[in-house]
C-alpha cells in the first residue's frame, strides 16, 4: 500500500510539491497576509466618538489623524530615538566587532560569538528588568556616582530639560540606554560577518602599497565593512520603532510610536487610529530597507 | 594606531584601545544579567538597593510556590510547545519544498517567512490583533499560539534548509535505488539526517516564544504568559523578591537550551568541515 503511494507520489513531483508547499504557504497567506490586510482595512475605518464603535466605512480621516502635531512628533520623536540608538550601537559594537573578526583566535572567537548570542537569545523582557534594577535612584548607577563623587553631575544631568527627568529610569536617557543594551547584539553580529569577508590579501597590499594601519582601516576596511552596519542598522532602527516596552517603563510621559498604538487600541479601542499608526514604522521601514539595498546591505545579512 | 607608522605585518596585535573598547562591550552585554543573580538573594523587598543589605536564599521556594508565577509560567510552557510543533510541520514542510523543487516565487519564500520577525514587533501583533477584532474572535490559548507560531517557522525552516543544502543528494538516491520507498527513505535516512537541525530549530523556536511579549500583548486578551507578567509585575511592582527570582529562572531556562542549540548547529558544521 505504502509502495503504491510512494510511486504514485514518484511519479507526479508537482502533487509532492503542492503537498509541501501549501500548508506553509496556506498559513503565510492566511494568517500573516490575511492580517496585514484587515490591518490595511481597518485603518480606513474610523472611530465613532460617541458610540465607541468602529465605522466599517471607508475614509481617509483617520489617516488624516496621523497629521496633527501631537502625532507628527510622535513619529519625529521615535525616529530620532532610532536614529541615535543605531548611532550608539554601531559605536559600541564596532571595536568588538573588528576584534572579533580581525584579532581573536579561533578558539577565543567562538567563546566571543557565543558571548554575543547569548543575549541575543535570552529573555528580552528579563534583559529589560535588568535596567530597572540598573537605573533605579538607588541602584547601582547613583551608587557608583556617589562612589566616584559625581552624584553632582548626575544630578545636574537629571535636571536637563529634554534628556532628564525624577531619576535614569524615568527619563528619555534611560530609554535610549535601554534600547541600546538590548538591540546591541543585533548590531556586532552583522559587522563581524562583514569584517570576516575582507580578504586578508587586501589589507596586506594596501601595507605593501605603503598605507599605514590608519589609512588601511579608513580605506579598504570601513567601506568593506559598511554594508554590515547598514544591515545591522536594519534591525536596531526597526525594532526601536515598534518597541513600546521600554518606553512605557523607563519613559516619562512622552509617546513613542509603539506605545501610542498600544494605547489606541487597547484604551480606546480605537483599532483603526492603531492601524494607521502602525503604517508609520512599516512606511519608514521600506523607504530604509530600500536605501539599504542600495548601500549593498543584504549580502552582509 | 595613528601613531604606527610603518606597515602592518600580517599578524598584527590589536591595540590596547580596542582590547578596551571590546571588554567594555562585552560588560555592558553581561554585567545586567549577573545583577539579576545577584538582585535573587537581596534581602531588600521594596527598592533595588545597591549594594544589597544583606543576602538570602528564602526568596527562591516563595517565588516557586507562587501561583500567579507558576500560571503564567504554565500558560508560556503550553504555548512555547504548540508554537513549536507547529513551526516544526510548517518550517519543515516549506524547507523541503524549496529544496527539492523550482518554482515561482521560490526567492520570496525567505523574505516571506522572515517577514513576522524583521518587521516591527507591533506591526504583527496589532495586524493579528485587527484580524482577531474584525472576525470577532475571542481571546484565547490558541490566538497567541497563532501568532508565536507564525514568527517561530523561520527559525526551523532556516535550520532545516541549512542542513539539506549540506547532506548531500546521493544517499537519498542511493536509498531509493536500493529499493525504499520514499517514506522509508524519509525515515531512514533525511530524518536521522535532519535530526539536530530540528532539534536546534526547535529549541530556537521554542525560546522565541517563550520569551515574546510585544505580539502576545496584542493577542493574548486577559491571559498572562510569563513575560507578560513579568512586564506587569515592572509597571507595577507588587512583589520584588518574586519578581527578581523569576527573571532569573528565565534566564537559566533559557540560557541553557540556545547553548545546545549553538552546539548542536556548531558541531554539525564542524564534520562539514572535514567533509569538504
Amino acid at each position: 500500500m505504502l509502495n503504491r503511494i510512494s510511486t504514485f507520489l514518484y511519479r507526479r513531483p508537482k502533487l509532492v510539491l503542492a503537498l509541501l508547499l501549501l500548508p506553509p504557504l496556506l498559513w503565510f497567506v492566511v494568517v500573516y497576509l490575511g492580517a496585514l490586510l484587515t490591518m490595511l482595512i481597518n485603518s480606513f475605518f474610523y472611530l465613532d466618538g460617541f458610540t465607541g464603535k468602529v465605522v466599517p466605512e471607508f475614509t481617509l480621516r483617520t489617516y488624516a489623524k496621523l497629521f496633527e502635531t501631537t502625532n507628527l512628533q510622535i513619529f519625529g520623536r521615535t525616529t530620532l530615538m532610532a536614529a541615535l540608538v543605531t548611532l550608539a550601537c554601531v559605536a559600541i559594537a564596532f571595536p568588538l566587532s573588528y576584534y572579533i573578526a580581525r584579532f581573536a583566535s579561533p578558539r577565543l572567537k567562538t567563546w566571543l560569538y557565543l558571548a554575543v548570542t547569548i543575549p541575543l537569545w535570552s529573555s528580552y523582557v528579563v534583559r529589560v528588568y535588568s535596567w530597572k534594577l540598573i537605573l533605579a535612584q538607588e541602584g547601582i548607577v547613583s551608587w557608583f556616582a556617589r562612589l566616584v563623587r559625581l552624584d553632582g553631575v548626575l544630578g545636574w544631568y537629571l535636571g536637563l530639560p529634554a534628556v532628564g527627568g525624577p531619576s535614569l529610569s524615568v527619563s528619555a536617557t534611560g530609554v535610549f540606554l535601554v534600547f541600546v543594551y538590548i538591540w546591541l547584539p543585533y548590531m556586532i553580529i552583522p559587522i563581524q560577518t562583514a569584517l570576516e569577508r575582507v580578504p586578508k590579501s587586501l589589507i596586506e597590499a594596501s601595507g605593501d602599497l605603503g598605507a599605514n594601519s590608519a589609512q588601511t582601516f579608513r580605506n579598504v576596511i570601513l567601506p568593506l565593512a559598511f554594508p554590515g552596519v547598514v544591515a545591522g542598522s536594519i534591525f536596531t532602527f526597526s525594532l526601536t520603532l515598534g518597541d513600546f516596552i521600554v518606553p512605557s517603563l523607563f519613559g516619562n510621559s512622552s509617546f513613542y510610536i509603539g506605545k501610542a498604538v498600544l494605547a489606541y487600541q487597547g484604551t480606546s479601542g480605537n483599532i483603526p487610529l492603531a492601524a494607521a499608526f502602525t503604517m508609520g514604522p512599516i512606511v519608514i521601514m521600506v523607504v530604509y530597507l530600500l536605501i539599504a539595498r542600495k548601500l549593498g546591505a543584504f549580502d552582509a545579512l | 594606531m595613528l601613531s604606527k607608522k610603518k606597515s602592518q605585518p600580517p599578524g598584527e596585535r590589536a591595540s590596547w584601545g580596542l582590547k578596551l573598547g571590546s571588554l567594555a562591550a562585552l560588560l555592558f552585554l553581561h554585567v545586567p544579567i549577573w545583577l539579576i543573580f545577584l538582585y535573587s538573594f537581596t534581602t531588600d523587598e521594596s527598592a533595588y538597593t545597591f549594594p544589597p543589605p544583606s543576602l538570602t536564599l528564602k526568596w527562591i521556594p516563595q517565588a516557586i510556590a507562587n501561583p500567579a508565577m507558576q500560571e503564567a509560567l504554565m500558560l508560556s510552557l503550553r504555548v512555547a510547545a504548540l508554537a513549536t510543533v507547529m513551526a516544526l510541520i510548517l518550517g519543515t514542510l516549506g524547507a523541503a519544498a524549496v529544496y527539492r523543487y523550482d518554482f515561482f516565487g521560490k526567492e520570496a519564500i525567505s523574505f516571506f517567512l522572515i517577514l513576522p520577525l524583521a518587521l516591527p514587533g507591533i506591526v504583527t501583533g496589532i495586524a493579528i490583533r485587527s484580524a482577531i477584532n474584525l472576525m470577532q474572535i475571542p481571546f484565547s490559548f490558541w490566538t497567541i499560539v497563532i501568532g508565536h507560531a507564525t514568527f517561530s517557522v523561520v527559525t526551523v525552516y532556516n535550520n532545516v534548509l541549512a542542513r539539506f543544502r549540506r547532506t548531500s543528494g546521493t544517499m537519498v538516491e542511493a536509498s531509493m535505488d536500493l529499493g525504499a520507498n520514499s517514506f522509508q527513505t524519509f525515515w531512514h535516512i533525511v530524518l536521522p539526517n535532519i535530526s539536530t537541525a530540528l532539534l536546534a530549530g526547535a529549541i530556537l523556536a521554542f525560546s522565541l516564544s517563550f520569551d515574546e511579549v510585544i505580539v502576545t500583548t496584542f493577542t493574548a486578551g486577559q491571559q498572562q504568559t510569563l513575560p507578560i507578567w513579568i512586564f506587569g509585575q515592572m509597571l507595577k511592582p507588587r512583589n520584588r523578591p518574586i519578581t527578581n527570582v523569576t527573571a532569573m529562572l528565565v534566564v537559566l531556562i533559557t540560557a541553557l537550551p540556545i547553548l545546545l542549540a549553538q552546539r548542536l548547529t556548531a558541531r554539525s558544521s564542524d564534520t562539514e568541515g572535514e567533509k569538504s
